[in-house]
């Protein structure tokens, strides 16, 4: 018979041991990436899929964030009759924060279930323990080719991103609410420095690391059956996107 | 030699290996039989190492497996090739590549060498022209055949058969069990094949271990386990409902 405090102590003891086994996952897929990265083509086709199939998604989330930024902020700006700063107010929000926050969301939910699902049903159906048994490493051919492909395609999307959001921006603010379109881009040229150019790849840098993280370990983790690795497909969004909320803020507070 | 002394397992309170000692004759082929969830298959994980014992010794060749690093245990590893009960082939590969993949990683053969020997390999399991198909494209026993063209490829020294013809018609559970006789005279590894196909198994085993209640109940040759007069061997075997084996 379990006592509350027994049954305390036992969920206190399971999250410390998926805390550790979450550690030596991420510890051991860095020090695989530094040992043995995998072939070019196993990278490549990683970053085809995490990161040329999702340009649509990020092209058009891009356009919608960027347009609903430039309504929002001209509304705001224009009652401090300051719509010349619209291109600042844009660029800004989008280089600095939007654009790695939300390019690595949309990426969270298109490519980080996929990864999750894939490892997952190679789990149940023994294609891991398959590949042990010819004495190779799994992280080699499906955990770091993952961890890399990330790490070059969150920033690259990040950029595009922020491109296509600030000529968003410039079509609503300059085309339908008639912005002056030299001081669109001109406040814009004037307020942007690297540093925040510099934050934003550093965000999405580290995004990409956490969604392959979070991906892969909940995938070579995932339960039993269909139903395990439904479970952990939904785990694993849930959590990459609050770890990228919650990073991103201690990450702000770094680089401000 | 594949040799395990005392080994215990437990999956939280389910104890599956209870003090298991058995020990596996090179060059032979050793089927272990015995009734549905009695841990024939945690039996196989362990003797590569997918699966670690709570206690006892496995030793393969003389090497004990346990405790050691991942590259000790690869080392151990390169010596086997498995069949896993669904095959296990790699989805999102070909038929090709799922029998190409081990040569291309272990080995620095040529394209064409490795094409030749892929080749070959399906050949002898009787397969043509699905080189090109996907796992999904592909019959239960065709997959099998696939999965025992890449446990062989590499030309092993021990080969784990996981069911290898479960689920299957009964001319194309022979027809594997042909394969597997073939094959073992060409190649000369170690068989383990786990396995409930009696009495197909007595006629390609030279070696029979009964495992029951976590133990092995009865190891001996087809003959002896046939003729045994234990009473859960007489009724696994006969198939009889009535004996100390209570399934339902």
């Amino acid at each position: 018979m379990f006592s509350p405090v027994q049954a305390l102590g036992q969920i206190t003891i399971k999250h410390v041991r998926d805390l550790g086994r979450m550690g030596w996952f991420i510890l051991y897929s860095l020090y695989m990436i530094a040992r043995r990265p995998g072939r070019p083509r196993y990278i490549l086709k990683q970053m085809r899929f995490i990161g040329t199939k999702s340009l649509f998604v990020i092209v058009l989330t891009a356009a919608f964030t960027g347009m609903v930024l430039g309504l929002q902020g001209y509304y705001t700006l224009a009652k401090f009759g300051s719509e010349g700063m619209l291109g600042t107010a844009v660029a800004l929000s989008l280089i600095r924060e939007l654009g790695p926050v939300l390019s690595a969301l949309m990426v969270t939910g298109r490519a980080g279930s996929a990864i999750t699902a894939e490892i997952g049903i190679m789990r149940i159906s023994e294609q891991i323990d398959a590949m042990e048994t010819m004495a190779l490493d799994p992280f080699k051919y499906l955990i770091t080719p993952k961890f890399i492909a990330a790490m070059i395609s969150l920033p690259l999307l990040c950029a595009l991103f922020d491109v296509v959001g600030i000529y968003g921006g410039w079509l609503v603010g300059v085309k339908l609410l008639g912005v002056n379109p030299g001081a669109y881009f001109y406040e814009m040229e004037k307020s942007v420095e690297w540093r925040d150019v510099y934050s934003g790849i550093v965000k999405s840098f580290s995004f990409g690391i956490i969604i392959a993280w979070i991906g892969c370990y909940k995938g070579y983790f995932s339960g039993h059956g269909a139903e395990g690795v439904s479970r952990a497909t939904t785990e694993s969004v849930v959590l990459t996107s609050v770890i990228i909320l919650v990073w991103d803020y201690f990450l702000t507070s770094i680089l401000l | 030699m594949i040799k395990l002394t005392d080994v215990h397992k437990s999956f939280g309170t389910q104890k599956v290996l209870n003090g298991l000692d058995l020990e596996i004759p090179e060059g032979m082929i050793t089927a272990i039989i015995g009734p549905s969830g009695e841990g024939k298959s945690v039996l196989l994980k362990h003797i590569i190492g997918l699966l670690q014992p709570d206690s006892g010794r496995i030793e393969v060749d003389g090497e004990s497996i346990q405790g050691l690093r991942r590259s000790q245990l690869n080392r151990i590893r390169e010596k086997f090739g498995m069949l896993f009960q669904n095959a296990a082939l790699f989805d999102s590969m070909s038929v090709f590549e799922n029998v190409a993949f081990p040569l291309q990683e272990k080995t620095k053969l040529s394209g064409a060498e490795i094409r030749r020997r892929v080749l070959s390999a399906l050949e002898d399991v009787g397969l043509k022209n699905v080189e090109n198909k996907f796992p999904d494209e592909l019959s239960g026993g065709m997959k099998k055949r696939v999965g025992l063209a890449r446990a062989v490829v590499l030309n092993p020294k021990i080969i784990l058969f996981d069911e290898p013809t479960t689920g299957l018609d009964p001319v194309i559970k022979r027809a594997i069990h042909h394969l597997i006789r073939e094959t073992h005279a060409k190649f000369g590894f170690t068989a383990v094949i786990v396995s409930h196909e009696i009495p197909e198994i007595f006629d390609i085993a030279q070696n029979v271990a009964m495992l029951y209640q976590g133990k092995i109940l009865q190891h001996g040759t087809p003959e002896e386990i046939q003729n045994s007069t234990h009473p859960v061997v007489r009724q696994f075997i006969s198939g009889s409902l009535d004996g100390p084996i209570h399934m339902v």
